[in-house]
């Protein structure tokens, strides 16, 4: 009996441990993140047991209360929503556990009300890869952007307008999509996404279905950052506590790309996504092309760690989007495998942010002065992150931007193809400005006789661990992309056409 | 040619690399370090001289690690080219750690440790280059290379440090991703396989000429290691490293890993008999002797003997892209089995350079007037690399010359035999005046008397490579039917 709830104590052990949390960690704060840990812990290990179950023996549904869709809840565990269950439960984990110690040092006294918080977050996002009812997907997005919200307002300086700035954009988003869902709702009387899409081919063609479909993509678009619906992601990103940005910024537009494949795929269908509007394809993979242009040329301006991280998450997304509207394997292979990787480098990237905020207080370039000597664990996971942006094998990042290139290849789409490489070269110069940055030690570059004056000085060990667990998950994803991409991905795949 | 699956390809890889680990253990206790480096460096030749005698008896060995795309696993395999580029890498490293060892101590270097780790990882990731089975992983180790070459190239970590170490990797690392990885994965949608094939991939594919040509560009340009002109200028850039790693790395290793790059695809991807149907051979090879020519003319006026050696490497390198791009059987043996002899020569070279800079602390070829009276071993040494890369008997240099001018004959390419000509004098003019100044012209007043050579350890290594660079030329054999075999199916 335990094994057929694995779902439902996934996404449960956190929400009930943010109520745990909050009672035990006023009077218990050293407790919270342990806490924390552990409900992550189970989810991960539900996570895990189940994609192995799904895989071996297929597609799982689940009906919240026994109430049978299309009129109860259900929850759909395929190849695909899976892994995203695992990929989320794992990221939030090792997050994590770096996050207890940067919210000890940033917010000490607030622990019990952050971590309360970001479970029900983590929780949010667990249930939205996972539902299978269109409403219910919009009530989890609330609950992740409202807690979102609070998670970024609790940071420095303009964390607050930041929030605020997200608030307007992220309702914006929501009410597009929740307008989508009502025009499906009044043409097919369904919420249940599998339902929708069997109703929907008899009314394909119609301005009301394609009405529902653009207000459906563009609320993804605004939740995933999507250029140029982007604005309201750098500062949101940047101004957070270490501790949010570490869980947000590998997971939420992640989430978003994936619920955007959901609403192509089920309750839309290849067909209609692709060949009822002619030209539309064709314009996505072009916006795309250029978003990864304007975020990559934008990174170059920045001068702070996080804040370029941001720009080039903005140009992930679209090697992400185009990778998807290329409409053929390859291209979305590597969509669906640069989820899981974007995920990973930019969790090990901003760990690597929030190890050096730890000692350094803040990481403008300038704060990475001499770090391969003083941080030299650090640096080590800033490397291997970095040349995974680039894309350098064997690091994970170069095994699906060359499926994804190889997508741009087969659809002739040149202009993608350009972009991905023009992405890839602009970050080799944005990483290695911080590399050199840290390789030299002093300003006037005068390497001699310095190395006595400067001891090491590394990030505590909670902060450490995971980024080295991290680093060392990007060389091992990259070398094991062919066997994750047979076992997970093409499955995943079938099941979608 | 069949291949036994085996280890050996895998160990002679990997010792190395797994060899920087015990080196950046023992960074407090230096001999213990440098110990630990002479053990991976003999330990690695012997591993892939042991795989010598089958190679040389028509076998080979394979090894495969993973499958990463459909069609393309990350597999190593000995075949006699890829025995020939790792012998010579392998054995020169062994002088090469000895050298260091005495340069970086004589000049009381900082950062040895990181030295040796950075150097033990690029020798790896060439042998890599050099048993790749596909260009997938050709192309990996190629950017493992470049990524581990960084930290030597950046070393003296002052201004010109940076700015060298911005232009090497911005030349290396631009053209690998910008344009040798773009056509890598055309030619993978195009053929659908990336495994090195006798008589090459791409003929079956019924690609357009103009795509074929098209791609040719791109992976010569991408492979930028190579030096050719316009790509080169990361080169002489590179040499405000420590003179090992300008001796090793860009006299042999890294510029020799393009160059060998390059040779693969050119006769593994596309193959010769294509290259020769479609007329392309002749315009690579007239293309490349642009920079034959033009890097000879920059060579005459370089006063820093390391940027001249420079020049002159961005010169030779382009004799073995030409050697191959001639298509004839002697054209490609010259080409492959230049990059041997060069190998010899330029490392004895550049052993000379560090040498001079260890014991007298002189850069400019102005100021070695009259040095070779203090310095005779040295310079005796410097007088016989130099013969060879001229290319004039006893030398090993002279074989392979030999070889490319047969080639170009055979090829009936007479201008191109006419630049070989040319520039066998250009590097006579640019050489030639460096001995005649050290050992004739009178040494200025303040001059020390008497032998002052480097210290030993400096002095081993240079006088080895001088005497293979001679022996060289009385028995080739070795090198001649790994070369020989390299292009024959």
């Amino acid at each position: 009996m335990i094994s057929g709830n694995f779902l439902a104590y996934a996404i449960a052990a956190p929400l009930v441990m943010a109520f745990v949390v909050n009672l035990v960690g006023r009077a218990r704060p050293f407790l919270v993140a342990p806490l924390a840990l552990l409900s992550l812990a189970v989810s991960s290990l539900c996570s895990l047991l189940l994609l192995a179950r799904v895989l071996r023996d297929g597609t799982e549904s689940y009906t919240m209360g026994g109430w049978q869709p299309p009129w109860g809840i259900e929850l759909v565990v395929d190849p695909l929503s899976g892994l995203m269950l695992l990929l989320v439960a794992a990221i939030a984990l090792i997050a994590t556990w770096s996050a207890g110690a940067s919210v000890r040092q940033e917010m000490e006294g607030r622990e019990h009300v952050f971590f309360t918080l970001y479970l029900i977050l983590v929780s949010g996002l667990l249930a939205l890869t996972v539902t299978g009812d269109a409403f219910n997907l919009y009530v989890m997005l609330e609950i992740t952007a409202i807690t979102t919200y609070g998670l970024i307002a609790m940071g420095r300086e303009r964390a607050a307008l930041a929030s605020f700035n997200y608030i307007i954009m992220g309702t914006i988003g929501a009410c597009f999509y929740l307008l989508g869902v009502g025009y499906l709702y009044i043409l097919t009387g369904s919420l249940n996404m599998a339902d929708i899409g069997r109703i929907l081919p008899e009314l394909y063609g119609g301005a009301a279905v394609a009405t529902a479909f653009a207000f459906m993509l563009v609320g993804m678009w605004v939740k995933m950052a999507f250029f140029p619906l982007h604005g309201w992601l750098p500062n949101a990103y940047t101004y957070a506590p270490s501790g949010t940005s570490v869980l947000i910024a590998p997971l939420m537009t992640k989430v978003s790309v994936y619920l955007m494949i959901r609403i192509m795929f089920t309750i839309f269908s290849p067909e209609y996504t692709f060949f009822q509007h002619a030209g539309v394809q064709h314009l996505i993979v072009w916006a795309s092309a250029l978003a990864i242009i304007i975020a990559s040329s934008l990174a170059l301006a920045q001068t702070e760690f996080k804040k370029m991280l941001t720009y080039i998450i903005v140009a992930e997304v679209g090697y992400m989007v185009g990778g998807v509207w290329l409409a053929n394997e390859p291209g979305m292979t590597g969509a669906v495998l640069h989820i899981v990787n974007d995920a990973l480098m930019t969790l090990c990237l901003f760990l690597v942010a929030s190890a050096v905020v730890f000692r350094q207080g803040s990481c403008r370039f300038e704060d990475f002065r001499g770090l391969y000597r003083t941080m030299p664990l650090t640096m080590a996971a800033f490397t291997v992150g970095a040349f995974s942006m680039i894309g350098v094998p064997p690091t994970a990042g170069f095994f699906s931007k060359w499926y994804l290139i190889l997508g741009g290849i087969e659809a002739g789409q040149w202009a993608y193809v350009a972009a991905l490489v023009f992405s890839s070269l602009v970050n080799a110069v944005l990483f290695f400005r911080i590399i050199e940055i840290a390789f030299f030690n002093s300003e006037d570059g005068h390497g001699h006789g310095h190395h006595g004056t400067l001891a090491r000085h590394e990030a505590p060990g909670a902060l450490v661990q995971p980024l080295v667990l991290t680093a060392v998950a990007l060389i091992v994803v990259g070398l094991a992309s062919g066997a994750l991409v047979d076992a997970v991905i093409l499955p995943a795949l079938q099941w979608l056409q | 040619m069949d291949f036994h699956p085996s280890i050996w390809p895998l160990a002679a890889v990997l010792i190395s690399l797994l060899g920087a680990l015990p080196i950046m253990l023992s960074a407090r206790t230096p001999n213990l370090r440098e110990g630990w480096t002479l053990i991976i460096a003999v330990g690695k030749f012997l591993i892939v001289a042991s795989m010598l005698p089958s190679v040389l008896a028509g076998g080979g060995f394979v090894f495969t690690l993973a499958e990463v795309f459909p069609g393309v696993p990350i597999q190593l395999r000995v075949d006699p080219m890829g025995m020939f580029f790792a012998l010579i890498a392998s054995f020169l490293w062994i002088f090469t750690s000895l050298y260091s060892i005495g340069y970086m101590r004589a000049l009381d270097e900082h950062g040895q440790t990181r030295y040796f780790a950075s150097f033990a990882v690029a020798i790896s990731a060439t042998i890599g280059i050099a048993f790749a089975a596909n260009l997938f992983t050709m192309y990996l180790f190629y950017e493992v290379l470049s990524l581990s070459t960084y930290p030597l190239v950046a070393h003296e970590q002052n201004a010109e440090a940076r700015t060298s170490g911005r232009r090497y990797l911005s030349l290396i690392l631009g053209t690998s991703i910008g344009l040798a990885l773009p056509a890598m994965l055309v030619v993978y949608s195009l053929a659908g396989t990336l495994d090195f094939t006798t008589g090459g991939i791409l003929a079956a594919t019924g690609a357009s000429p103009s795509t074929l040509a098209l791609l040719l560009a791109l992976f010569v340009f991408g492979f930028a290691k190579a030096g050719i002109m316009p790509f080169h200028a990361w080169l002489p850039a590179a040499m405000v490293a420590p003179t090992p790693v300008s001796s090793f790395l860009h006299g042999v290793a890294v510029v020799k890993a393009g160059v060998f790059s390059i040779i693969r695809v050119l006769v593994d991807i596309f193959g010769i008999d294509l290259l020769a149907s479609l007329n392309l051979g002749a315009p690579l090879a007239y293309f490349v002797c642009i920079t034959i020519l033009a890097a000879s003319l920059v060579a005459l006026t370089q006063d820093n003997l390391k940027r001249r050696l420079a020049y002159s490497t961005v010169g030779q390198l382009s004799y073995m892209v030409l050697g191959v791009a001639l298509l004839s059987a002697s054209g490609v043996t010259g080409g492959v089995l230049h990059i041997a002899m060069h190998a010899f020569g330029k490392i004895t070279l550049f052993f000379c350079a560090g040498a001079i800079y260890v014991a007298s602390h002189k850069k400019y070829i102005s100021q070695m007037d009259g040095l070779g009276r203090t310095m005779p071993i040295t310079f005796g040494a410097f007088f016989l690399g130099a013969m060879s890369i001229i290319g004039l008997p006893p030398l090993g240099g002279f074989i392979s010359k030999w070889y490319l001018v047969i080639g170009a004959v055979q090829a009936d390419q007479l201008p191109i035999l006419l630049v070989l000509l040319t520039s066998s004098l250009l590097n006579a003019a640019y050489f030639l005046p460096i001995v005649y100044r050290a050992f004739f012209a009178p040494p200025p007043p303040d001059a020390p008397v008497g032998i002052k050579e480097a210290p030993i350890f400096c002095l081993v290594p240079l006088v080895v490579t001088a005497l293979c660079s001679l022996t060289l030329f009385f028995y080739p054999t070795i090198f001649l039917r790994l070369a020989q075999a390299a292009v024959l199916p």
